[in-house]
């Protein structure tokens, strides 16, 4: 629809002017009063028994406030799978555990007190790989399972076994049938914010949480818990958002250094922040969870997919937060990405003395699609079909249902493929190149929600004031993605104000509705569904105001002409058109009726009717005030691992062309195109945004990016060695913006914080195979693999 | 702890600030200055997080001795808006251009920026890649923010 103000248009972040002056406030910049500093000492091994630990010298020190070990506070299990405790009291299992804390006036008598804790270790055997680590005689990472009954190995109770159809079926049906081992390693989301937060108690022991979280309400399920086996059961919690310095992830699930502020708050009765460093972001931050897959298709003579198989080990280090939940996104590709009518899927997580991991953007999706993809390329080779007519013939179609029960509503496949061979010169160019080639990967994604939780829903307020000032308490969490400037353009169109009319309060749970958290690509979709529909109502509070004051005013504005000016008529007017609410219109802060948008007595500014109804008198003042909660009519997993979680779904395509220099392996991408089915781009610049980092960042995890974990040990700890990509590394990024208006989505929006990411690491790895023959199936694909698949090539 | 004396000039205004001879400039903007536009993202000169601009170039704040700072002058992010409050035209561009995300690094990344176009007013794609490329962002993969440095030059002229 051509006819929106404020939808669809590239309007500036200028609300988001506080970024670019310095003045927004992360969790770095805020100071409560009598605030002090915790700081966390961790294990020197990756398994070893704790033998003592002397606090003493710590405690000693100046400044000093608390110093905690596993001995000060209640034994009790946190995490996914409850398979830790905050601080470590008898055995360390990993480099990053959590041996001691320390409280102090500034950060840096809190590092000094750490560093004179004393701790004798007696070192344990320990496992770094998970294939060693499911062997009968392989050291166990736990001895006992959160219950305290003994293990018999190191393999998780976390059985993660899709079947769809029949693989032997599929089998049969094959005229080609390919077996690819892939696997993806450590990547660290490197938000330029580090971690933090900033605990405080007030006299009642009620806790305000200063955080940075995506999912707001997630915290307060998770600390709710906690406080029941602490002694605070009923307190209240509120989690109060600084502005985000960046998530990917990485604020999804609630980490042991915000059990360990709780605890030093508790302790010292003080506000106490933990800030983490770089360094700590890169050793004790749970990173991208890797992954080793084997997986086999088939496709008949056509070209069209028979079955695929696959089965995939994931190292899951020594706890367990969202890495281990990884699998369940990965079933999304693994099952519904082009059609495929037979599908077995495995996944086996196992637990060593590495580090263990969480969410990152696209959650366990890149991962499987790599997989996928590679088997896409190879399968297509094998059956002499061009790679993109392949992925054209079992593309996902609009009406689709797919082996997992995803329901395929709007898709724009077809289009994001066609526009990927269009760009890159396809036909022309593909396999014709010596030392240059094109490569294409595709993807699908939840983009409408994803009901990972009993609730999907988003809740919003809106409350519009005399003024026509609109606040909107939203549920989410921007963390960049540009959700104050969407959002906002959403409620003035819907509510018929201007962007510059709307305030938005993000991030309070004190304030806000229940919202499953701003992930899986669902904000705009959630809270645009939200707003659309809080609006909605707050709009018909509103004319049903006009309807009663709007004569009033005509009238009014008659009286005092006539008073100025006695020859004055009074014209003759249908005041039907204006008596009731449903025939009445507000857009661009003026309410009309609606035969007649531009009356010439009826077109009244919006803010004039509401100082006329608001504040009136005993018994008919009134607010202007709608909530809505917004919970889309999907499904949870079932016990089989199907359902159709996501209202509507996104698709897109990346392709690219590298140069490969045969010589040293240097790999350069001359260009790459990536093409989104995004529904509707509600505000294209910032559209483009999504799309650039996300491409960028599936670079970096394609090419460059890799914790290198050594004995579970991270050795590249910092910028210098972890390799993320800068601006002087020039990736040409041609965007396409696919738009088949999604039926669900507001004003025909999908989700797309995640997919861009997505497909780029195979779609780089494709066309590395179209340059010089060879295929990497590891990821990073560096200058060494490349020169080594060259040599054994010969 | 051992305490100096720096005097320089910050934002405009001669200032005086007394703090321990360890702090770097980064720290003593912060926590003496209370000025936390620029931010600490390594803490070793690695990702540009807390560029401010010193006689005129951009330096990481983190590794800048205080001492140092002695009779020089300091423009921070906080200091490149008109006194009316109207935006520097880098500032704007990044509002207009998308160059801002999370924002974390945007403090930093404009301060560069501003370096780069005071001395080189024609800065091409190519100078404003090099005159960035110790600022790290994770969130805009820097297509939109060397754009918005280009329409700031444009507007600057």
């Amino acid at each position: 629809m051509s006819d929106h103000l404020f939808v669809g248009k590239s309007i500036p972040r200028t609300i988001e002017a506080d970024k670019v002056t310095g003045k927004a406030v992360y969790i770095d910049d805020l100071k409560r009063p009598g605030m002090l500093y915790g700081k966390i000492l961790y294990s020197k091994y990756a398994h070893a028994k704790i033998k003592s630990i002397d606090t003493s010298k710590a405690k000693k020190l100046p400044g000093v406030r608390a110093v905690l070990t596993g001995q000060d506070i209640p034994d009790v299990r946190v995490g996914f799978l409850k398979d830790q405790t905050v601080l470590k009291k008898d055995v360390v299992r990993q480099f990053r555990d959590e041996v001691a804390a320390v409280a102090a006036v500034t950060a840096e008598i809190a590092a000094e007190a750490v560093d004179l804790i004393e701790v004798e270790y007696e070192e344990l055997p320990a496992v770094f790989d998970p294939f060693e680590a499911m062997k009968e005689d392989a050291p166990l990472v736990h001895e006992v399972d959160p219950r305290g009954r003994p293990v018999k190995n190191n393999i998780l109770p976390l059985p993660w076994k899709f079947e769809a159809g029949d693989i032997e079926q599929g089998r049969k049906d094959s005229v080609y049938i390919t077996m690819d081992n892939v696997s993806t390693t450590w990547v660290n989301q490197c938000c330029m914010g580090t971690s933090g937060c900033v605990a405080e108690f007030d006299n009642n022991n009620n806790l305000t949480l200063y955080n940075q979280t995506n999912v707001i309400f997630g915290h307060i399920g998770r600390i709710t818990e906690y406080f029941s086996q602490i002694g605070l059961r009923g307190k209240k919690i509120r989690v109060v958002n600084a502005i985000v310095g960046g998530s990917f992830g990485t604020k999804l699930d609630t980490d042991i250094y915000e059990f360990i502020s709780i605890q030093l708050a508790l302790k010292t009765r003080k506000p106490v922040k933990i800030l983490f460093d770089r360094e700590e972001e890169f050793r004790a931050l749970p990173p991208r969870q890797p992954a080793i897959f084997t997986i086999e298709q088939g496709c008949d003579k056509e070209g069209r997919l028979t079955f695929r198989k696959c089965e995939a080990i994931l190292d899951n280090g020594a706890y367990t937060s969202w890495g281990a939940t990884t699998p369940s996104v990965m079933i999304m590709p693994m099952s519904s990405l082009y059609r495929v009518p037979n599908v077995s899927y495995k996944a086996t997580c196992v637990y060593t003395n590495n580090i263990y991991c969480q969410a990152m953007r696209g959650y366990g999706n890149p991962q499987a699609t790599f997989a996928v993809e590679t088997s896409m390329d190879t399968l297509a080779e094998k059956a002499g079909i061009d790679p993109a007519e392949f992925r054209m013939i079992n593309r996902n179609r609009s009406g689709d249902e797919t082996p997992m029960r995803l329901k395929i509503t709007s898709c724009g496949f077809e289009e994001c493929i066609n526009s990927v061979k269009e760009k890159l010169k396809w036909d022309e160019k593909k396999g014709k190149q010596k030392g240059r080639g094109l490569g294409m990967a595709s993807l699908i994604h939840v983009a409408g929600g994803a009901r990972v939780t009993k609730s999907d829903g988003h809740g919003m307020m809106v409350k519009v004031d005399e003024y026509g000032h609109v606040d909107v308490i939203e549920s989410g969490t921007d963390q960049g993605q540009g959700s104050p400037t969407v959002i906002t353009q959403i409620v003035a169109e819907a509510l018929g104000v201007r962007p510059e009319d709307v305030f938005l309060t993000f991030g309070d749970t004190a304030l806000a509705l229940w919202d499953a958290g701003t992930h899986a690509s669902r904000h705009t979709f959630m809270a645009g569904n939200a707003a659309v529909r809080a609006c909605a109502k707050a709009k018909e509070q509103i004319l049903d105001m006009a309807v009663e004051y709007m004569p009033k005013i005509v009238k009014g504005g008659f009286k005092r002409k006539k008073r100025k000016d006695p020859n004055f008529v009074e014209p003759e007017l249908d005041y039907g058109l204006i008596s009731r609410p449903e025939n009445l219109d507000i857009r661009d802060r003026m309410i009309f009726p609606k035969s007649e948008p531009d009356h010439p007595y009826f077109k009244i500014p919006v803010n004039e009717i509401l100082r006329s109804g608001l504040h009136v008198g005993v018994g008919e003042s009134k607010v202007v005030v709608a909530e809505a909660f917004y919970d889309p009519p999907t499904e949870m997993l079932d016990r089989e691992l199907k359902g159709n979680l996501s209202k509507t779904y996104a698709f897109g395509t990346t392709g690219v062309e590298v140069e490969v220099d045969e010589q040293t392996g240097e790999i350069k991408i001359l260009n790459l195109v990536a093409a989104h089915d995004v529904g509707k781009a509600m505000n294209p610049t910032l559209l483009l945004g999504q799309i650039y980092g996300a491409a960028y960042t599936g670079v970096g995890y394609g090419l460059t990016e890799e914790i290198k974990v050594q004995n579970g040990k991270v050795m590249n700890p910092g910028f210098r060695d972890y390799q993320m990509l800068t601006a002087m590394d020039v990736v040409p990024i041609e965007p396409v913006i696919v738009e088949p208006l999604d039926k669900d989505g507001p004003y025909g929006a999908k989700g797309v914080g995640e997919p861009g990411l997505v497909p780029t690491a195979p779609a780089i790895a494709n066309a590395i195979y179209d340059a010089i023959g060879v295929r990497i199936r590891d990821l990073p694909i560096t200058p060494e693999k490349i020169l080594a698949a060259l040599k054994e090539k010969g | 702890m051992k305490k100096v004396s720096v005097s320089f000039t910050l934002n405009g205004d001669p200032v005086i600030a007394e703090v321990p001879v360890t702090w770097s400039l980064l720290k003593t903007l912060r926590e003496y200055f209370e000025l936390t536009g620029a931010k600490e993202g390594c803490g070793v000169g690695e990702c540009g997080a807390c560029t401010v601009v010193v006689d005129g170039d951009a330096v990481n704040s983190c590794l800048y001795p205080v001492y140092e700072i002695e009779g020089k002058s300091v423009i921070t992010i906080e200091g490149i808006a008109n006194e009316d409050g109207t935006l520097h035209p880098i500032q704007t561009a990044f509002l207009e251009n998308n160059g801002v995300q999370c924002g974390y690094c945007t403090s930093g990344m404009i301060m560069s920026a501003k370096a780069l176009l005071d001395q080189n007013p024609n800065a091409a794609e190519n100078d404003i890649r090099t005159g960035i490329a110790g600022n790290f962002c994770r969130c805009t993969g820097y297509v939109q923010i060397v754009e918005a440095i280009e329409m700031a030059a444009k507007m600057m002229k």
